[in-house]
């Protein structure tokens, strides 16, 4: 497998007051063409702000991030802009979907973007919106669709241009337990079919069944990487179900580096 | 893109949008309306004057250059046309009069306009013909006087005037009838000079003391209207001259109301720009997430604001086209009386005014949509 995407010493920091906050602090990573990999970690552990400079809207302070080869420091706002329609495919928390266009117009907007809609694309959005379960809904607006089926739209658009590397922020969010999984399941199979090299950012250690690597993050670098599936399941899918009590609220008495969320009904704990 | 985008959008909204067309086209309606009225009342002013075959008007000295306060006696007129560069004179009487109707209908108050037969002044004829002397009681009505009494060439005409204590009524014979000549928002009547002399309201009994209120001097060359309009009073002893522009922006009341209409008109299009940015800009904070969400997903910023811009100038000709057409349709249903005219270069200009009330209030969403970062737009924090 192909190298597709490699991150050498990337540093993103800010000034503030009275210091400086280091919030990505020397990553370096690597993520086969083919391969799926899980960046976790809890709040303010920098994975999103990770995200966001592969993604290439965030500049790095320093180090250098090469998606195919291509150096995304050298590139200006309109290189970045351009690169990101062309190598890159996004799905994001929420506001994934243009509102007035269809769904199978939702995952053509990528080509028309690139400039490269033609008969065969407007073919291939249609196979992969049959792939995903959206056959009978390719007519329809996001209003017309559960959260599940836009996330899946925004699957198909994030691969249709044929990305090199694909991310996906919290793609399952808003998304209950088990449509969480039929989505991330159905994310995982097209980045192997596809050959794509794909990140996903999650809070849900759950999720982390299906793919091939957990790289977890806290206080701006690698703290720890799990790339066996026995290891995964083991040390990471197991760990996920100890932390999930329904309709609970924060523990009285929890360790102060301990914090609480409560969200659609689950507790997660971030150590 | 930036087109299929917009369009799009358009379509899908069209509710929405529409009533924002609907909000500009009746801002189109007032606009068109209030320049239309300008034109109307400032053709009702000075109509004659504007269209007038001269090139100078002469005044009595110190009359300002109000042809109402102006009084110039027949002896002028040589002088006059003496005068190297003139090639005629023409005396003008203004005075006002009443048009007695058959039939119980409502009398009519015209202008009634003496004027010397062949000289400057006297109105051109569409149908019938000129007069035939200085005395004749003959009239040539204009468009206007034709179009509010149904008179027509041939038909016999019932001037009233207040003579002394009396009232007294003097037929006259239609023998002409000219396209708009109003002055001082009145339709025209127009008689042979001496003939106004003896019909026209005065106090005290006719005399042979024939005065006028001003004289029309058409040139040899009208190239040299600003040297005469300077050595005419120079030659010619207690008058000043104007030409024609000076002569009808002194007309009472012609400034002044051209200026009150011209302020509500701009006052109108800032009411315009306003709108229409609020509504664009309550649309874009709306659509920031999914523009945050384009321009992370690689669309040019270029793309955004061309798509901004085009659906604001979309909206906004539609709206226009919808008040323009409304705005046709209800004045051709208004009577003569109603004194709004729609000039093809007033209207125009007021119609390209409106359509950029869109892309200019449209400016703050497009600057708003270019600063919109994908990054806070989608909550990707650290």
């Amino acid at each position: 497998m192909t190298t597709a995407l490699e991150t050498q010493d990337v540093t993103k920091t800010y000034k503030i007051d009275n210091g400086v906050i280091h919030a990505v602090d020397g990553v370096s990573l690597s993520v086969k063409a083919g391969e799926f990999v899980a960046l976790v970690g809890p709040s303010g552990s920098g994975k999103t702000t990770m995200l966001a400079m592969l993604a290439a809207l965030l500049r790095p302070t320093s180090g250098g991030i090469f998606i195919d080869g291509n150096d995304l420091a050298t590139m200006d706002e309109g290189a970045r802009a351009r690169f990101r329609r062309e190598k890159i495919g996004f799905t994001f928390q929420a506001n994934n979907l243009v509102p007035y266009l269809t769904t199978q117009e939702n995952v053509e907007l990528m080509l028309r973007l690139n400039g490269t809609l033609d008969r065969k694309g407007k073919d291939r959005a249609q196979e992969l919106l049959v792939r995903l379960g959206l056959g009978d809904r390719m007519k329809n607006l996001p209003s017309q669709l559960s959260g599940g089926q836009q996330q899946r739209v925004a699957i198909a658009r994030a691969l249709i241009h044929n990305p090199s590397l694909v991310l996906a922020d919290e793609p399952t969010a808003s998304l209950d337990t088990e449509r969480a999984f039929q989505v991330v399941e159905t994310f995982a199979n097209l980045i192997h079919e596809q050959n794509r090299a794909g990140i996903m950012v999650t809070h849900d250690l759950r999720l982390t069944q299906y793919v091939d690597r957990v790289i977890q993050m806290r206080d701006g670098q690698v703290a720890s990487v799990v790339d066996n599936r026995a290891e995964i399941e083991e040390r990471v899918v197991k760990h996920a179900d100890d932390h999930i009590w329904k309709d609970s609220k924060c523990c009285p008495g929890a360790p102060r580096q301990w914090r609480c969320e409560v969200s659609h009904g689950r507790l997660r704990t971030d150590e | 893109m930036a087109v299929y985008l917009s369009v799009k959008e358009l379509w899908r909204g069209r509710g929405r949008f529409l009533l924002i067309s609907l909000v500009i086209a009746l801002i189109t309606l007032l606009v068109l309306f209030v320049a239309g009225l300008a034109e109307g009342l400032g053709s009702g002013n000075i109509e004659y004057l504007s269209k007038i075959n001269a090139d100078v008007i002469v005044y009595q000295e110190n009359s300002q250059l109000s042809i109402g306060a102006s009084r110039i006696d027949r002896s002028k007129l040589g002088d006059l046309t003496r005068l190297d560069g003139v090639q005629a004179a023409g005396p003008l009487a203004f005075s006002s009069a009443t048009i007695v109707l058959p039939d119980g209908r409502k009398p009519l108050d015209v202008s009634l306009i003496g004027v010397e037969p062949g000289k400057p002044g006297e109105v051109p004829v569409r149908d019938g013909r000129s007069f035939e002397s200085r005395r004749a009681n003959e009239a040539v009505i204009d468009r206007n006087t034709a179009l509010r009494t149904n008179l027509k060439v041939g038909d016999t005409v019932t001037l009233k005037a207040v003579q002394g204590t009396k009232e007294e009524f003097y037929l006259l014979k239609v023998v002409g009838l000219s396209d708009g000549q109003q002055y001082s928002l009145r339709p025209s009547v127009f008689v042979p000079d001496i003939t106004w002399d003896k019909v026209r309201p005065r106090s005290g009994p006719l005399t042979n003391d024939l005065t006028y209120n001003v004289v029309a001097v058409k040139l040899d060359d009208p190239a040299r209207t600003k040297e005469l309009v300077q050595s005419i009073p120079q030659n010619v002893a207690r008058v000043e001259a104007a030409d024609l522009v000076t002569a009808y922006k002194k007309t009472p009341g012609y400034t002044e109301q051209q200026a009150t209409l011209e302020t509500q008109r701009i006052f109108t299009l800032i009411i315009g720009v306003l709108v229409v940015g609020g509504f664009f800009q309550i649309q874009m904070l709306q659509k920031v997430p999914q523009i945050g969400m384009l321009k992370a997903i690689g669309a040019r910023n270029r793309t955004v604001a061309s798509a901004v811009i085009l659906q604001v100038t979309l909206v906004t000709m539609i709206g226009v086209a919808i008040g323009t057409a409304f705005t046709l349709r209800l004045a051709a249903n208004f009577p003569v009386s109603v004194p709004i005219v729609f000039r093809a270069n007033s209207t125009a200009i007021a119609i390209v005014s409106l359509l950029l009330i869109g892309p200019i209030g449209g400016l703050v969403s497009v600057r708003y949509s270019l600063r919109i970062e994908p990054l806070k737009a989608l909550g990707l924090g650290g």
